[in-house]
């Protein structure tokens, strides 16, 4: 995916970003509760550039039945890119990466919602990236737990997702395409903000063990904004005028 | 790796319970890996390899050098490629055809570790710069399981590289051509050695072993190279982490990972 030498300014001497960003601010987030018909619960988020839709299906019986668990509800998520979501044309079917991510974001939502509620059924959360910009994994994780609270799904808490990185051996804030592709390092955070918990870390690039406690640091505090937005969307739903 | 395997509920207590007392199934303080036996050079046919076992798991990995195309935006670089699989051998529950989302995580985790140490300097890895470069594919073969595939590949891989030797082409008519009898080290910076770390209730465990392994809420697995760098993580498994355990786990990897090193080190010694 492209070297790390930094042909660009990343981080400029008054610490503006090269989208123009301070080293704290994220990009422009929207999240959106609902939108889909069919979907039980549904969101849309676009988190900068990215733009990202999620529905949700559930709970519901299990196919193939010998993936249903009699103690607990399972989880399935597919993270999906579109074709036309990158530079050049991605193969529509689903990646190694894909593949991955889908498991992380699984992984991540699996201890926020009450599966045990509902043994023997499955909830599928369908991730369809329609455009992509860098971050994708934390807007979609993001979304997703909207689209989950959106279908009524029992849950503890919601998962908030942003990454934390380093640019010019600064710490950062919302890492974008350019950042992650030249920049020094990418450390997708997801956090559930009542329960103090994290359930998505990730990383990849070098950091010192004082720059990988300000990233998880860092990338905490600003799951806790887009928290707020979560929150923010499913009011406006439910509570605002721009209900369905 | 197994996850449908299934272990006893009396074990999954017994293993709580003993964690309750500061205690582990096989007597092993809570920040203590296994015993970490390395035989590198166990297959001449490659171009480095090693054979790991941590505990009773057993990983081989075979280092394959050779020319390729440079992908088109990295002209100047080499490619490095670290791969794992489960043989259906390992495991009862292991079986043939694709792979299955926990063992292309495994692959995906190891081969980002080592990638993103730079521990292979790729760039002194070009026969010609945008057309021909070398390649080397890292394929770990895990043969038997008992927990923690993160860490064996990841040590079977450093280990496999850190003694292979890579041949030398020449640029003559348009094509790599095999310069002979000239066989150098490959081109290390450092050396990535990857914790991976399992919580069984407010536990944090290094190295959990196949037991253990299937009685984890979490897991985290973080590498860190020779200057004591964190160079990537991955946490997995359906619970989460306090940032104070995130924290703590980057502090035991950094640790541990130091005396492993030592190890891998050694192995590399031994070897020549």
């Amino acid at each position: 995916m492209g070297g790390r030498d930094a042909t660009m300014v990343l981080l400029d001497e008054n610490g503006v970003r090269c989208d123009g960003r301070k080293v704290d601010e994220t990009r422009r987030i929207m999240i959106k509760a609902g939108g889909l018909k069919n979907a039980d619960g549904s969101a849309y988020i676009e988190f900068g550039d990215n733009k990202i839709l999620v529905g949700v299906f559930g709970p519901r019986d299990v196919h193939p039945k010998h993936m249903s668990n009699t103690d607990t509800g399972i989880l399935r998520v597919r993270y999906h890119m579109e074709p036309f979501s990158v530079g050049e044309r991605k193969n529509p079917a689903p990646s190694r990466r894909e593949i991955e991510i889908s498991k992380v974001i699984k992984e991540a939502l699996e201890p926020a919602v009450m599966l045990e509620k509902f043994p023997r059924t499955a909830v599928d959360v369908f991730i369809e990236v329609l455009q992509a910009d860098g971050g994708t994994r934390c807007a979609a994780l993001s979304a997703a737990s909207v689209a989950l609270a959106d279908a009524g799904i029992p849950m503890r808490d919601m998962v908030a997702a942003v990454a934390a990185g380093k640019v010019a051996d600064t710490v950062i804030l919302d890492v974008n395409n350019e950042e992650d592709q030249a920049g020094q390092a990418d450390m997708p955070i997801g956090y559930m903000p009542n329960l103090e918990k994290i359930t998505l870390l990730q990383l990849d690039g070098v950091l010192t063990p004082e720059e990988y406690k300000k990233c998880v640091d860092v990338g905490v505090k600003g799951c806790k904004i887009v928290y707020d937005l979560q929150k923010k969307a499913l009011n406006d739903k439910y509570f605002g005028n721009g209900g369905d | 790796m197994t996850s449908t395997s299934v272990i006893d509920e009396l074990k999954k207590s017994q293993i709580l319970e003993l964690l309750e007392q500061g205690k582990r199934i096989d007597g092993r303080a809570l920040d203590e890996s296994r015993e970490i036996s390395i035989e590198t050079n166990a297959i001449p046919k490659a171009n480095g390899s090693a054979r790991v076992r941590l505990g009773e798991t057993e990983v081989i990995c075979g280092v394959k050098i050779q020319p390729d195309r440079p992908f088109p935006d990295t002209g100047d670089k080499g490619l490095f490629i670290c791969t794992a699989e489960l043989l259906p051998l390992s495991h009862p529950t292991v079986e043939t055809g694709p792979p299955q989302p926990p063992v292309i995580e495994l692959a995906r985790v190891v081969d980002r570790g080592i990638r993103e140490s730079h521990m292979i300097d790729v760039s002194q890895l070009v026969i010609e710069k945008d057309k021909s470069v070398i390649g080397v594919f890292a394929d770990n073969v895990v043969v038997d399981y008992d927990g923690n595939l993160f860490d064996a590949c990841s040590y079977a891989a450093t280990a496999a590289l850190l003694t292979s030797k890579t041949p030398k082409w020449n640029w003559v008519d348009e094509k790599p051509t095999l310069a002979e009898g000239e066989e150098t080290d490959l081109p290390i910076s450092t050396i990535p050695v990857s914790v991976t770390m399992g919580k069984i209730g407010n536990h944090i465990i290094v190295d959990p072993n196949g037991d253990e392994w299937e009685s984890m809420d979490a897991r985290v697995t973080i590498t860190s190279d020779s200057d004591g760098n964190i160079c990537a993580l991955q946490k997995g498994g359906s619970d989460g982490f306090s940032q104070d355990e995130i924290n703590q786990c980057g502090e035991i990897a950094v640790r541990v990972g130091a005396k492993i090193r030592e190890k891998l080190k050694a192995a590399q010694t031994g070897s020549q």
